[in-house]
């Protein structure tokens, strides 16, 4: 149990590790994971029809992460493809994005089918006034150029469009979408860059110099809006007003590079940017780790994969397989350097030159030290630790130098790198004992070694004028004073009162001294035995341990009549959330009911007055000779009865099943019928009667 | 005394019920009507003495049935009779046809009641 627990801290501790490791300023390149990732992220894609953008982004993710899925998709999208080069009445983005799936799949398209496609671009290109006609007619224009046989493809008014395009720049180096529009947009920069580097491959001649250097000096101005993080990370943000969606900062920042890369690799002369901020923009990718959207992983695998190959600076990324360092286990330090892809770096060499411990600024290095490279894993590592470290936390500073001076202008390394790495270690646990000591005298009444090792336990006794101590001493793997986050002791009684103290440390000893006689009232005066049981954990220390040490029967003086009650234990959580007990319903009691042949024989005593009735009627020779004998009279008397039986029949249905609006609205119908015929015949009858009487 | 009571007594319901079998058909009719509903009425409040008045709402609306019939049937009885010279301008039939509303309203109620 007591091991169990302790692995557990141990574990926990771990996992704090890691992640304030993720916290600090660390990038790993581009991994295994963002494989399944990407198969995972398409492939829930899947069932609805994408379109050819999502094809794209697809396929593209697909290839720079080096994933073979392109014969699943590849048919499917070939034949949309030749769909969308076919129709003469495609939209010009549908048009790009179906040249761009083309440029991966090499779909089996017909040559005139792209001069079809070539001559309709063109004809968009001059005719174009807003920055999105640009550049997907210019776009399409240049990946055509990369898929056909003919090379004579050039745009007619090169330097005019180029003009064009350029005057819908704005003076801090952003874009706006056309020239009605006032707001610029930064994405549209990229977008603008994007579609200028185009016209560049796409001219016949050369383009005017001084044009390509405006737009080097609108990059640059584009550059200074640039935004930061602390940990290193550069980033461009929208500022538009009402962006449409998907334009955060990822894909703003995705839309700059994807310009800038296309911009740098047409336009002779270097661009003076920075390779910092360059370094910057991988970082920002690599920081955002798996997106959990599809569109956003297309942007960062995408940018990445034009940073890779870019030739403003080529980022080179210094990352270490582990931060968390066993010193027992002597784990060597290693460091990784790739690029943003994982490829491997050119020749270079690591150096360290610092190393701090967390909180303070004194480096614990004498002079820099440099890494050895094992060129089979590609790995550099650190021969020997500096002696002074210990168990702890502390920041390793690196350097990169390339061994080539040609690639520094080649590669961004970004100077120096901190990292913050956590050593671990078996932390020793010496001496320790418990002991029962006579209060006045402080003479050492039982004393016992506690073997924190092993599953023995103590047992001891003491009384309110005693005094138990505990101690114990911890030094780290180099011999100094450890100080754990946890060092408690935890006394249990019998009724699970607990009582938890803090233990404290001078240097290296850890001791504790319980007076009982001070603390019979926080004891609440409950004699008996107490189970003690000692926590010692650190998130760097790789034995922590929750201890059952042993019990002690304590002998405390009966309670005063005013004694503090001990506090009532928390309930078992299963008597709060565990299932209540069956709720016994109350019905009411039925009323007694006379035996069912008493009732009947009433039913049967009130039908004797009816039969009463009838005899009497039968005595005085009543009969129906007044009933009308002549046929319309009779009828209306006839149904005047019929109705009658009708209402009545009507009130027994009531009492069984109706509801009083259905009867009701009977009721209506058959009253009025009643009224009518009963009027007729009784007026007949009264007509008839005074007749008699005048006669 | 008790002779002379006896002997009262008879002539008293001698007269009583030649005087009665003077009185029109109809009427008689009606008279027995009246004691069918009232003995119907008195058995089911036997019936309830012996039992209990549980369901109370059936055995007020039996009990009311009965006496309201019987009291509507009594108003017939004031309005038909010929000697009574206060209804003298109300036709028979007027008098039935408004005991024939007066019972289905009535009833319409107790069976509301009823339950």
């Amino acid at each position: 149990m007591a091991r169990n627990l302790g692995g557990f801290l141990v574990l926990i501790a771990a996992a704090l590790i890691y992640s304030s490791a993720l916290a600090s300023y660390i990038f790993q390149p581009i991994s295994d994971s963002h494989r399944s990732a990407a198969l995972e992220l398409f492939n829930s894609l899947g069932g609805s029809f994408p379109s050819v953008e999502e094809t794209y982004e697809e396929l593209r993710t697909f290839e720079v992460l080096g994933i073979d899925k392109r014969s699943d998709i590849s048919t499917a999208a070939c034949q949309s493809v030749s769909e969308i080069l076919g129709s003469s009445s495609s939209t010009l983005k549908d048009l790009f994005y179906a040249l761009k799936v083309n440029g991966i799949l090499k779909c089996d398209i017909k040559e005139d089918v792209f001069e079809g496609v070539a001559s309709r671009l063109q004809a968009a290109v001059s005719g174009a006034s807003a920055l999105l006609d640009f550049y997907y007619s210019v776009g399409g224009l240049a990946l055509i150029k990369g898929q056909t046989t003919k090379d004579d493809l050039y745009l007619a008014d090169a330097e005019g469009v180029f003009q064009s395009i350029k005057a819908l720049s704005q003076s801090d180096g952003r874009w706006r979408y056309n020239s009605n529009n006032p707001e610029s947009s930064t994405l549209a920069a990229g977008l603008a860059l994007e579609a200028l580097a185009g016209i560049v491959s796409l001219s016949s001649s050369e383009i005017d110099q001084s044009l390509i250097s405006t737009t080097k000096n609108d990059i640059l101005k584009l550059f200074d809006s640039i935004e930061k993080y602390d940990d290193g990370a550069f980033y461009f943000d929208e500022k538009l007003v009402g962006a449409r969606e998907h334009q955060g900062a990822l894909s703003t920042t995705s839309s700059v590079v994807r310009g800038l890369t296309a911009f740098a690799a047409v336009a002779s002369g270097s661009l003076n940017l920075p390779s910092g901020k360059i370094l910057g923009l991988a970082k920002i990718f690599l920081a955002i780790g798996i997106p959990g959207d599809a569109k956003d992983l297309f942007n960062q695998v995408d940018s990445l994969a034009f940073l890779e190959s870019n030739t403003v600076s080529i980022p080179l990324i210094l990352s270490l397989p582990a931060t968390v360092l066993s010193l027992t286990k002597k784990d060597a330090l290693k460091v990784k350097v790739n690029t943003v892809l994982g490829s491997n770096a050119p020749p270079l060499t690591v150096n360290l030159l610092r190393v701090f411990r967390s909180g303070s600024k004194d480096t614990l290095l004498t002079e820099s030290q440099e890494l050895k490279f094992d060129p089979e894993n590609a790995v550099y590592t650190l021969d020997a630790l500096p002696k002074s470290v210990d168990v702890g936390k502390y920041t390793f500073v690196f350097e990169t130098v390339l061994h080539d001076s040609d690639h520094k202008n080649l590669y961004a390394t970004g100077g120096q790198t901190r990292i913050p790495i956590f050593f671990t270690g078996v932390i020793e646990v010496d001496t320790a004992e418990i002991a029962v000591l006579d209060s006045d005298l402080g003479s050492i009444e039982t004393k016992k070694k506690i073997d924190l090792a092993g599953d023995n336990t103590v047992s001891l006794s003491a009384n309110h004028l005693q005094k138990l101590r505990l101690s114990f001493q911890l030094s780290t793997p180099l011999g100094h004073a450890f100080k754990p986050h946890q060092a408690i002791l935890k006394l249990t009684h019998e009724t699970k009162v607990e009582h938890i103290f803090l233990m404290r440390s001078s240097g290296k000893q850890f001791e504790i001294i319980l007076d009982f006689l001070g603390m019979v009232e926080k004891f609440f005066y409950l004699s008996g035995r107490y189970n003690v049981q000692l926590t010692v954990g650190d998130a760097v220390m790789e034995n922590s341990f929750l201890k059952a040490v042993g019990h002690i029967n304590l002998d405390l003086p009966e309670p005063p009549e005013k004694a503090p009650q001990p506090p009532a234990q928390p309930l078992d959580p299963n008597l709060i959330h565990g299932p209540k007990a069956e709720i016994a319903h109350i019905f009411r009691v039925p009323e007694k009911l006379p035996p069912k042949e008493l009732s009947l024989t009433f039913l049967g005593l009130t039908l004797l007055p009816f039969l009463g009735f009838l005899l009497g009627l039968l005595r005085l020779g009543v009969n129906l000779k007044n009933f009308p004998s002549s046929s319309v009279p009779a009828m209306f008397a006839a149904l005047f009865h019929l109705g009658i039986a009708a209402v009545l029949l009507l009130y027994v249905l009531f009492w069984l099943k109706l509801d009083l609006f259905t009867t009701l609205k009977g009721l209506g119908f058959l009253g009025a019928f009643l009224m009518f015929v009963g009027h007729r015949i009784l007026s007949h009858l009264a007509s008839s009667s005074s007749k008699l009487k005048s006669a | 005394m008790g002779r002379t009571t006896s002997k009262d007594a008879q002539a008293l319901i001698h007269s009583l019920r030649s005087a009665y079998s003077a009185t029109p058909t109809s009427l008689k009719i009606v008279d027995l009507y009246v004691g069918f509903a009232v003995f119907a009425a008195i058995i089911q409040v036997v019936y309830m003495a012996i039992v209990g008045s549980f369901p109370f709402n059936s055995f007020l609306s039996g009990v009311l049935s009965c006496v309201g019939t019987a009291v509507l049937a009594v108003c017939l009885r004031i309005q038909v009779n010929k000697e009574n010279k206060e209804f003298k301008d109300l036709a028979p039939e007027r008098a039935f046809a408004d005991f024939v509303l007066c019972n289905l309203v009535l009833h319409l109620v107790i069976m509301n009641f009823l339950g």
